[in-house]
């Protein structure tokens, strides 16, 4: 009886610790980004105040409007950096996806020799740390006259999404039977169109989730960018946070609001695909 | 007279192998290349000046480049131990939620949606010893009352950059750990537990041989993408004050690009990649025996 209750007590009081443990834990995970979101409606006065102000008095939009204000006055081009984002990102992205199927698909599909010796080689071009090859790339890009443009930019990024599409795509062209296929190439189909109408439907979503990592890569990359662009023809929005820092002082207002900017997209998609992207990396990972 | 026809698989890598050529290979023969010479950004002519091993040996030789080397080293196994570690605490602990679990796993992918440049001056701000969340809280708290320089005392900066790493990173381990979590079959732990097994040896002996592979691939993609932490370094310190946060990378970029001497920063650039590669094919290698071990091999 009275063991009984022990346990009970013990039980209960374990599962109190655990959903303490996991609130703590999740409120570690979001108060450093909720911050920035609370920072960039607060006016600088504030963010400086010391001894410091916790519960903010007043709320304002000041820092958005100076960013897309006037050059002269606090302003960045933000928007320019905004639709250079986009446009490196998606262009790179819709390449390395399509060149990531082509190779997902052999990797998925046809057995030849050295195939995870390749595969290990792929994946090890990826392993290149992005200053190291910042060096030579600049060199390269300097003499070629690609510096500064949006195509220097798009190639790289390709390239450096490339590895991560072929293991993505491979896991998820894996779980589309075989079967399927040749049943509709018994049917009449070619090859080509078998892809197309059988297999691509079937793994479609997991394709779309790995091109939004693609995605996600490109908009974030920083070590490559910063020195392959120059100005704001192909500066992209994380070298743009950079604007707000001087010698001394950081706007740190205005980067706030600029980092919100950046993290809105990223936000939507991922919260579009976190179900396909976790089953795509541990698929193929495990199974491959 | 046909040309011998290509087989399809390699048809179909083709681009990828044209691309990463063009992007990544040709560039690194080329760092090779002016490793051997004492190539000058500022001075293109002595990109033809042939010095030998001359670069790698400055570079074995100077204490600076050892101490980033060991601090980058010691980093990473810092870094990806604890992440791994709080990563598998944290998918349990969600693994035991059943209400509410798909908004909580949605609240764990917050920090990968960040850049590693924009984690960098967030625990910046963060860690910053005049207007710092760290430094107002622990002052408001009366736990101290001066300022802890934080990112300026290098051992301070060290933690506040491990930090700052494992912030942006422990949430792909518990991700992909909790997917394992979710693959590993009840049987198997009913029937310990019928046999009389604790909860701990019950983990110890099923759950984990089992969700090893998964831990290995969260290791095998963050090795992948170590370097990810330069963003960081380099925003929240850039190496210093005084060279005591430098990691081998900040000190590569500041070689290359702020003395302009690249052939050197290539040679070092090298020793970084092989670094990399290294953990790499390390934790390729660890996923291939976890996953032999559950017959999910070949």
């Amino acid at each position: 009886m009275n063991d009984a209750r022990l346990h009970r007590l013990r039980a209960r009081s374990l599962k109190l610790l655990q959903l303490a443990a996991l609130f703590i834990a999740m409120s570690i995970i979001c108060l450093p980004g909720l911050w920035v979101v609370l920072n960039s409606f607060r006016p600088t006065v504030e963010i400086m105040a010391k001894p410091p102000v916790w519960i903010p008095q007043e709320l304002n939009l000041d820092h958005y409007r100076a960013m897309f204000g006037d050059l002269g006055e606090g302003g960045v081009p933000v928007m320019r950096y905004f639709t250079n984002s986009l446009i490196i990102s998606v262009t790179s992205t819709v390449i390395a996806i399509l060149v990531g199927m082509a190779g997902g698909y052999a990797f998925a599909r046809y057995q030849f020799k050295g195939k995870a010796a390749i595969f290990i080689g792929l994946m090890l071009t990826r392993a290149v740390p992005g200053v190291a090859l910042s060096l030579p790339l600049f060199i390269v890009m300097a003499r070629t006259g690609l510096i500064d443009t949006h195509i220097g930019l798009i190639l790289v990024y390709v390239s450096l999404n490339v590895p991560f599409t072929i293991w993505l795509i491979d896991g998820f062209f894996r779980q589309v039977p075989v079967e399927l296929a040749e049943a509709a190439e018994i049917d009449g189909c070619t090859r080509w169109q078998a892809f197309w109408k059988v297999e691509f439907p079937v793994a479609r979503a997991g394709v779309a989730s790995a091109g939004i990592f693609a995605f996600l890569t490109s908009w974030n990359e920083y070590a490559l960018a910063s020195q392959l662009t120059r100005s704001t023809f192909s500066k992209t929005m994380p070298v743009g946070l950079r604007d707000f820092t001087s010698e001394f002082t950081i706007n740190w207002g205005g980067m706030c609001a600029l980092a919100v900017l950046m993290i809105i997209p990223a936000l939507i998609l991922t919260f579009l695909v976190q179900k396909h992207l976790i089953a795509g990396l541990t698929f193929g990972g495990v199974k491959g | 007279m046909t040309r011998p026809r290509l087989p399809a698989w390699f048809v179909l890598l083709l681009p990828a192998f044209i691309v990463l050529a063009a992007v990544v290979l040709i560039p690194l023969l080329l760092s090779l290349y002016s490793s051997f010479t004492s190539y000058r950004l500022t001075r293109p002519e002595t990109l033809y000046n042939w010095i030998g091993t001359f670069n790698y040996e400055k570079a074995v030789q100077s204490a600076h480049f050892w101490s980033a080397f060991g601090r980058t080293v010691l980093l990473l196994t810092i870094a990806l131990n604890l992440e791994m570690l709080l990563g598998l605490g944290l998918a349990l602990l969600v693994n035991q939620v059943t209400y509410g679990q798909r908004l909580l796993r949605t609240i764990m992918m917050f920090p990968m949606m960040f850049s590693p440049l924009l984690v960098g001056f967030q625990f910046k701000f963060i860690f910053n010893d005049n207007v710092g969340l760290v430094n107002n809280a622990l002052q408001s708290l009366g736990l101290t009352n001066v300022a802890i320089p934080w990112l300026v005392d290098g051992q301070l900066a060290f933690i506040s950059i491990l930090v700052a790493e494992m912030w942006s990173s422990t949430s792909v381990f518990a991700i992909l750990i909790l997917a394992g979590l979710f693959a590993v079959p009840r049987d198997p732990i009913e029937a310990a537990k019928v046999d009389g097994c604790t909860p701990w040896q019950s983990f110890r002996h099923i759950t984990l041989p089992y969700i090893m592979p998964f831990i290995y691939i969260a290791l095998a993609i963050r090795s992948l993408d170590v370097a990810r932490a330069y963003d960081i370094v380099q925003i929240m310190t850039n190496g210093g004050p005084a060279r005591r946060t430098e990691l081998i990378w900040t000190l590569i970029g500041r070689t290359g690009y702020v003395d302009a001497k690249m052939g050197y920063a290539n040679a070092m650039g090298y020793i970084s990649i092989f670094l990399a590669i290294a953990f790499t094919i390390y934790f390729f290698r660890k996923l291939n025996a976890a996953r032999a071990e559950l017959g999910m091999g070949g």
